[in-house]
This record gives structure tokens, sequence and C-alpha cells, in this order.
């Protein structure tokens, strides 16, 4: 069957792959000549893009570590991650609220208010994340892969909806004249509130007089990301805890012969792809300014691409994907039509299934050797 | 010092252990032979709680173990150096070894292990920041008895160690395990090579299809004519 595939199906999916970009392209905006020429005339705006999908690919990349490392640990695919960032976005909103940090314009109340913020939405996030697991796939580790895989997608309606709920209560959202739970609320941008109350210009490279807007937002973002990333991989590279989720990712069976607690190595493992998607969570609102209970979807896909891109179970993979689709993104959103970006990332999905299923790292060393 | 009392286990529907009884006694070698498919690494595998008996008693120094969870019957003092070797295949030798050590606190007596194992195979000092997956096959079954030594166990349980390696190799697995065992560690050795495993035991039972069938000294399991037929390759 394996081989069946290889020979036949694969090149017949590629070429249909293909012909159906060449195809819907024009429609999707995939138009070289005209996106050569928008290049040519304006550089600044490559420049630009390249900012903007940075800042995006860096949250998307914090997202994507929790579904590859869920995976690397369990071979699950937590369809519910998505939706945990999409409550990240939420606390870390009804936070500011609750905190009076949307309606001040004192800077430093602002400033504890978004600290606050990070700290309840990692918190929130990552005891739901170990929640899920325990409620739903912990008993079913030794059951049929399918079992889980459903049990997840489960998961997933039932955080959006809880999220559908929580967007309706206007003590915990403000609602800015939107109604429901189904609108999509506004996140207010207030990192540029805490510039401007200082009097500083939001654009940090204003005085450059380059015209090019490089934002505090988007120095947040990709500080805190870049923090994150790198606190992560000096956990799992050289504290006790990481080495043993390492170890119980490559070997279940011989971890539990070294005496490592495997419940518990999984449950920090949610543990902290939890905290991760939290803190993506505030950032995703401080930067995007919405928040909306089908968010977490979107994102979801955009990061579990990121990691299937990287080799879905390898962190360094995770990251790299994570900043390539945030710059395909940005590009498909500038150059072509914002509409159609889902398509694209759909189709280096795809695609990347079809050549090349371990990833961009996939796995460095063979199991035997 | 270990001693299992009736025990059964089940992979699936499948009986593999009917009724298991045996005991090692502190400072013996003790090994279990028998072929393919017997229940040996079934047997090794519910000692240490990866699988759990239906019925039965496992004691370690009167203590039961069978319903213990595995990490602490590590705790208690059983390593493993498991079937198939399973080294960590992406982290490097000197990683697999702490993870060896994982239940341990005490530093000092960390380091003076890593001085242990590396004095038993110098090998592994040479490779210590390699991959565990680019080792070779002897270096790995080298690997998974120092990780297993890493516990500091008071009793070790081998798993087939002569598995896919040379005569050569086999030899100086086998001295290193004697030597060990000098050094006082208990040892229960699973083993299909019964001639080699009977050269270095004390005693040695014989595991059929999931029962003992037979127990002895190795002495005189060698001269038991069942078990040259069967398992000796005598005519």
């Amino acid at each position: 069957m394996k081989s069946f595939f290889r020979r036949f199906m694969r090149p017949i999916i590629a070429i249909l792959v293909i012909y159906l970009v060449f195809l819907l392209g024009p429609i999707a905006g995939l138009d070289f000549p005209i996106i050569v020429g928008r290049i040519q005339e304006s550089p600044k705006m490559l420049v630009q893009f390249l900012i903007i999908g940075l800042a995006n690919g860096a949250i998307v990349a914090i997202i994507a570590l929790g579904y590859t490392m869920v995976y690397g640990i369990i071979e699950l695919i937590n369809f519910a991650h998505g939706d945990v960032y999409m409550i990240g976005v939420f606390t870390a909103l009804s936070t500011l609220s609750v905190t009076g940090a949307l309606t001040t314009n004192n800077p430093v109340h602002l400033v504890l208010g978004i600290v606050a913020a990070l700290v309840v939405a990692m918190i929130v996030c990552a005891s739901l994340n170990v929640g899920i697991e325990r409620l739903a796939y912990r008993r079913l580790r030794n059951a049929p892969r399918l079992a889980a895989l459903i049990s997840a997608i489960g998961m997933s309606f039932i955080v959006e909806n809880i999220g559908l709920i929580w967007a309706a209560q206007s003590w915990l959202v403000p609602s800015f004249g939107t109604t429901g739970g189904g609108a999509q609320k506004s996140f207010p941008d207030l990192l540029s509130k805490i510039m401007i109350s200082l009097n500083l210009d939001p654009n940090l490279l204003a005085s450059t007089g380059l015209g090019l807007r490089f934002t505090i937002k988007d120095l947040l973002v990709i500080v805190l990301a870049s923090i994150l990333m790198i606190g992560l991989r000096f956990f799992i590279q050289n504290t006790r805890l990481g080495k043993a989720m390492r170890a119980t990712a490559q070997n279940r069976d011989a971890a539990k012969m070294m005496g490592i607690n495997i419940d518990r190595v999984i449950s920090i493992t949610f543990l902290i792809g939890g905290g991760l998607a939290g803190a993506a969570g505030l950032m995703a609102g401080l930067y995007n300014n919405t928040a909306w209970w089908f968010m977490g979807f979107r994102a979801g896909i955009q990061a579990f691409t990121a990691a299937v891109l990287g080799g879905i179970g390898n962190i360094t993979g995770a990251m790299l994907g994570g900043f390539l689709i945030g710059l395909l993104a940005a590009f498909s959103d500038g150059y072509m039509d914002a509409r159609w970006t889902n398509l694209w990332v759909f189709a280096v999905l795809v695609l990347i299934l079809i050549f090349r299923p371990t990833g961009l790292l996939g796995e460095q060393v063979g199991e035997k050797a | 010092m270990l001693e299992l009392i009736e025990v059964h286990t089940y992979y699936g529907n499948i009986h593999a252990l009917k009724g298991v009884s045996m005991t090692v006694a502190e400072g013996e070698i003790v090994t279990v032979i028998g072929s393919n498919g017997a229940g040996k690494s079934t047997m090794l595998r519910t000692i240490h709680g990866i699988l759990r008996p239906k019925k039965g008693t496992i004691l370690l120094e009167g203590e039961a173990l069978e319903k213990l969870p595995s990490h602490k019957i590590v705790e208690r003092g059983i390593s493993q150096s498991p079937e198939g070797r399973m080294i960590f295949p992406r982290m490097t030798v000197q990683e697999n070894l702490e993870m060896g050590a994982y239940t341990r606190k005490d530093k000092a007596g960390i380091a003076q292990d890593f001085e242990w194992v590396f004095k038993l195979f110098p090998r592994l000092k040479e490779r210590i920041n390699q991959k565990g997956g680019t080792l070779s096959g002897g270096e790995q079954q080298m690997l998974a008895i120092g990780r297993a030594m890493m516990a500091h166990p008071r009793i070790m349980l081998l798993d087939e160690p002569s598995m896919g390696l040379s005569p050569i190799l086999v030899g100086q697995i086998f001295e290193t395990i004697v030597e060990l065992n000098k050094q006082g560690t208990t040892i229960l050795l699973v083993e299909q090579n019964a001639r080699m495993a009977l050269s270095i035991a004390h005693r040695g039972y014989v595991l059929q299809t999931g029962e003992i069938i037979l127990h002895d000294t190795s002495a005189k399991l060698k001269e038991d004519p069942m078990v040259q037929k069967s398992y000796l390759g005598a005519n």
C-alpha cells in the first residue's frame, strides 16, 4: 500500500496540487508580474511586510511549540490547542478589563496591567491544557490513536463554546458597541497608548525618516517570543525535567525504567504548552487588536502547519516553521489578498505532507545505529 | 532478596506468565534461559512495573512491588538493561547515563558512578558527547548496561545482553557482568544464549511457554540432558 502510494498516488496528487495552484493562483492573487512590479515600485514595502511577518511568525511559532511538544511526547495532535490560545486572548482581555487597564491613561498602571494579564493568561491556559489532558487524553493513552484524536476535536468544540459564552459576558469583555458573544471584540491597542501617554511615537522608526513602521508592538512581540523560545530551549536541553521530557518522547518504556514518572512529565508538557499559548494570546491581542471566539481555528491551522513544516516533534523546527508561515502569511496578505492567505498556508501543508512528511528539520538521528 | 510468587501476567489475551515463582538471593547471578517467546522479557517487565501481574506477588526484601508504579520500583533499587537496549537515540552518551541516575539526588555518588561506568567501559568515555543513536551495536549495549549501573541498583535486570553482538563482544560483556557481580551487584540475567549464561551464573531457571520447568545450580543444569538437548545444542 505504501509503495503503491509512493509510485502512483504521490505524483498524481502533486500534479493536481500544482495544477490547482496555477488554476486558482490568479484568482487568489498569485499574479507574478503584478507582484514583481509592486516589489520594484516600493522595495520599502517588502521590508515592511518582513517586519509584520516576523512579528506574526513569532506568535505562530509560540503556538506551534505547544503542538509539537505534545506530539513529540504522546503522538497526539492536540486539536484543542488553538482554542486554548483563544482562551488566552480572552483571559488577557478580561484581566486588563478587571484591573482597569483598559480605561486608564497612566503608563505605570498600563504596564502593570499588561504584566498581570501575561501572568494570568499563562496560568489559566496552562491549567486548562493540563485539565484537558487529564480529562480527555490520559485514559485514552493506550487506546487506538483515532480515539484520542476524536477526543481532541471534541475538546476543541467544548473550548470554543466556552469562548463563545465568555465573549458574551460584558462585565469581562468590554463590548465597545458589539453585541453577543459571536461578534469580533476589540482588544485595545494599549502599547501605543503607553507610548502616547509618554509623549513618544509608537513607531520606533518615526524619527529616522525611512517611512517604515517598526512599532512598540512589533518590538514587544519579538522580544517576548524570543525570551520564551530561548527559555524553553534552555529548559529542554539542560534541566533534569527537560531531559526527562526528551527521554520520554524518545522511548516511553525506557523512560519508565529510568524511574521517570511518565504521567507527571506528560502533565508538565501540557502545562508548558498551555503557558506558551497563554503568552501568545496576550501578544496576539496586543498586536492584532481583536478577540474572537473562533480565532483559535485559524491560528491553530497556521501553527499546526508551522509545526509540520519544521518537522512535527522537533522544537527548533516549530520555531523555524512559525517564522516561515508568518512571513508567508504577511506576503500573501500584502501582495496577494488576505482572503486567500489560508489557502496558501494549506497549500504549504499539503505540499510538505506529500514531498517531505518529516518536515524541514525532521528527525536528526535514526532510532537504530 | 527478590522473590516472585505465582506470578501471572497477560499480554492482551495472551497468558504470558503462568504462575512463575523464583528467588534471587543477595550477591547472586541468577539466569533465566528459554527460547524466543517463552516469557523472559515479560517477566522482567512485570518485575519492573511496566506490565502488571493479574495474580501473584513480587517481593523485594519482603516488600510487595506489584502495585507500585515503575518509578517507585526504580527508587527501591531495581534497574534494568532492557531487551533491544532501548537507549535514547537523540540524547548524548552523557545524557543517557544521567537518565540512569534520574531518581538519585546524591551528586557525589552520581559522579562516582560515572567513574565506575567509564572504568568498566572506557569506550563510553571516548564517545561521551556522541548521540546514542550513532553508536555501534556493542557500544549501545555497553551504554544500556552503564545506564542501568547509574541507578546504583541493588539488583540489576539484564535482558539479552548478547543479542546481535559478535562472539568476542559477547565475551567482553559477560566478563563485565561477572566483574559487576564481584563488586556487589546482584544480577538477574535473561538469555537465549544458554551456554554463556550458565557459564557465569550461580543458579538457573528454565522458562518454557510461561512456566518454570526446571530450576537448579548452573553446574547441574549444564549436565541435564533436556537442557543440553534443547538449549545447549548437544546431540
